[in-house]
């Protein structure tokens, strides 16, 4: 049979083979026990037994019953899920763009879904804000916000997309409207903070740290599904990015269209991060840092490296959520600055380890 | 047999290529001759269909190559730019995507063994485990002509194939070609500009003027005449052993002409 042939360890393609999915089932196993400790953390105990069979059995306590289903799992499932989108989308946007830098946070999306929540709360007052006490901003109308934030993300990668399309949706061309794009959001959501008022400002500011704790089973079930589409398209189209490693001409001649597989790569990875974005606000370095993470243990065939990156992705956030529920506890830092924070250092170490090009 | 007929291309309103017409038999090796500029880069994305001709046809064994979908081209026609990005691959993957246009999704063993064929024919079969960013200039070429292999397509397209490798690997990459293509009956067109390389191996050859055919055929078309005529060249044709040679004479006024 073909799945056995490729996977002959006699060969030196099936100890590639074999390799490749050995790491992807350390990764697949690795995910577990971090789950598991993900779920345990909180003001309340609960043992891991319990957690384990309260996930398998249901429980007859209600506390626990309602502790794990409605608030931890939600927020470990969006831990793994927004992981492995934002990995997903930055390690197929480098493919696409032939660029280590490429990223959501490179390309003008992020900015764009800040723009947008930044319209829903200042112009179109979602953000109703409370003060509680002397502290705290309340967040009114959260699925507004959410809806803006996916609009200015999709406008923007619309934006993006049509005038690369002008120069036929070359890398470079897509680069750098993204980084205009980009820019130009940025200063746009500056303008509307100059003439906000200041709740609005600490409003629009607190939407774009990146939090787990927004998301429910409904936002859970919406990044699964968008998640899935994309994962199963790039694995599905993994040769055509396999081909495009070696260049528009090569790919062209072996058959693949750069600029079709260009144009729907972006447009459904951009997707799939803007709802993520839409739902949890900014969670950078993510989509940076996986792919290079696990590209040295996985290699660059698209079929294997999409999907460990998307592991590697989920294993990241998470991690970065337990740190972020327990390095100050019980003050819970959202995870998009401990991704930033952690991120950059790690990034740095990661290039000088790399051996200089020849 | 590859038939290009009154083959005609132009950027927008600057006219590149005017009215090409040449056939070339399976199993041999036409060199594309000519100055910068002249329109042979043009030509050769013109048959892998890069490009668009306004004008003109090519046909394979009668077929037209224009009406092909773009996978059946894939299978038929493989073209090697003139330069390709490295990455840190394999080079058997290096090579194996070359098989990219009879893949399914699955890898079928015909793939792997095709690839392990085509490392063997190009005398690459020690380095298959080895990472392609380990390589050297001439090595790497090697691969990139083994994945264009690969395709197992009947017309081979190479633009420069030799260009920036040192002498004996510019030797023994086109001996390797030179080789390929008759074991394989392949139509193979490159791009060069080494005339005494395109001499020693071709065997039919293409002279581009401004776009325009001046020469096609056999090696008695590269005369002292032509090459004065093509490069503004005042150049001698020697014979060591049994070899043409082209020299050009010294004392030449610098032609002040800007190329680019």
């Amino acid at each position: 049979m073909a799945a056995s042939h490729a996977a002959d360890p006699n060969t030196l393609y099936g100890r590639l083979t074999a390799h490749r999915r050995l790491v992807l089932l350390v990764l697949l196993l690795a995910l577990l026990p971090a789950a598991l400790l993900s779920l345990k953390i909180g003001s309340y105990p609960i043992s891991s037994s319990t957690i384990i069979s309260t996930l398998l059995f249901g429980s007859e306590d209600s506390l626990i019953s309602h502790l794990i289903f409605n608030i931890r799992l939600p927020r470990t499932l969006a831990a793994l899920l927004a992981g492995a989108g934002l990995a997903l989308s930055g390690s197929v946007m480098q493919t696409l763009l032939k660029n280590p830098l490429a990223a959501p946070s490179t390309l003008g999306v992020s900015q764009g879904a800040a723009f947008g929540a930044a319209v829903a709360i200042i112009l179109l007052g979602s953000g109703q804000t409370f003060t509680v006490g002397n502290e705290g901003v309340l967040l009114g109308n959260r699925s507004l916000t959410a809806l803006c934030a996916f609009a200015g993300a999709s406008l923007s990668t619309l934006a993006i997309l049509a005038i690369a399309t002008s120069r036929r949706l070359a890398a470079e061309a897509m680069i750098l409207a993204g980084v205009a794009m980009g820019a130009f959001l940025s200063a746009c959501t500056m303008l509307l903070q100059y003439f906000a008022s200041d709740l609005q400002v600490a409003a629009t500011l607190f939407w774009t740290f990146g939090d787990l704790g927004k998301a429910g089973w409904q936002e859970n079930q919406t990044m699964a599904l968008l998640l899935a589409v994309v994962l199963g398209g790039c694995i599905w189209k993994g040769w055509s990015l396999n081909a495009l490693q070696w260049g528009d001409e090569t790919a062209h001649s072996l058959g693949v269209s750069p600029a079709q597989l260009r144009l729907t790569g972006m447009l459904l990875t951009c997707l799939l991060v803007s709802i993520i974005t839409a739902f949890l606000g900014i969670i950078a370095f993510v989509g940076l840092m996986a792919p290079h993470l696990i590209r040295p243990f996985i290699g660059s065939d698209q079929r294997y490296l999409l999907p460990g990156a998307a592991l590697c992705g989920a294993l990241l956030l998470l991690a970065a959520d337990i740190v972020s529920r327990t390095v100050l506890a019980p003050v819970v830092i959202p995870v998009g600055i401990i991704t930033s924070f952690a991120g950059a250092p790690l990034f740095l170490a990661l290039l000088l380890r790399r051996r200089p090009p020849c | 047999m590859l038939e290009v007929r009154q083959l005609s291309f132009s950027y927008g309103d600057h006219p590149v290529l005017h009215e090409i017409t040449f056939s070339l038999q399976p199993g041999t090796l036409l060199s594309v001759l000519g100055m910068n500029g002249s329109g042979k880069s043009t030509l050769l994305k013109n048959l892998a269909r890069l490009l668009r001709p306004q004008q003109g046809r090519c046909l394979l064994n009668g077929k037209e190559l224009s009406l092909l979908s773009d996978s059946e081209l894939s299978r038929t026609v493989a073209y090697l730019p003139q330069t390709v990005p490295l990455s840190d691959i394999t080079v058997f993957e290096a090579v194996l995507i070359g098989r990219k246009p009879h893949l399914g999704w699955q890898i079928q063993p015909e793939d792997l063994q095709e690839t392990t064929r085509m490392l063997d024919l190009t005398g690459l079969a020690d380095y298959a485990g080895r990472k392609t960013t380990q390589l050297s200039g001439g090595e790497l070429q090697r691969v990139a002509i083994a994945r264009t292999l690969a395709q197992q397509p009947a017309v081979l397209l190479l633009d420069e194939p030799v260009n920036h490798l040192d002498i004996r690997s510019q030797i023994d990459v086109m001996d390797l070609i030179r080789n390929l293509t008759l074991q394989l009956g392949i139509a193979t067109i490159a791009v060069m500009h080494d005339l005494n390389m395109a001499l020693r191996f071709s065997d039919r050859f293409l002279l581009l003027k401004g776009g325009r055919m001046a020469a096609f055929g056999a090696s008695d078309v590269i005369t002292e005449q032509t090459i004065q005529d093509i490069y503004q060249l005042q150049v001698v044709l020697q014979q060591v052993g049994g070899l043409t040679v082209v020299v050009p004479c010294p004392d030449q006024e610098p032609s002040h002409r800007h190329q680019d």
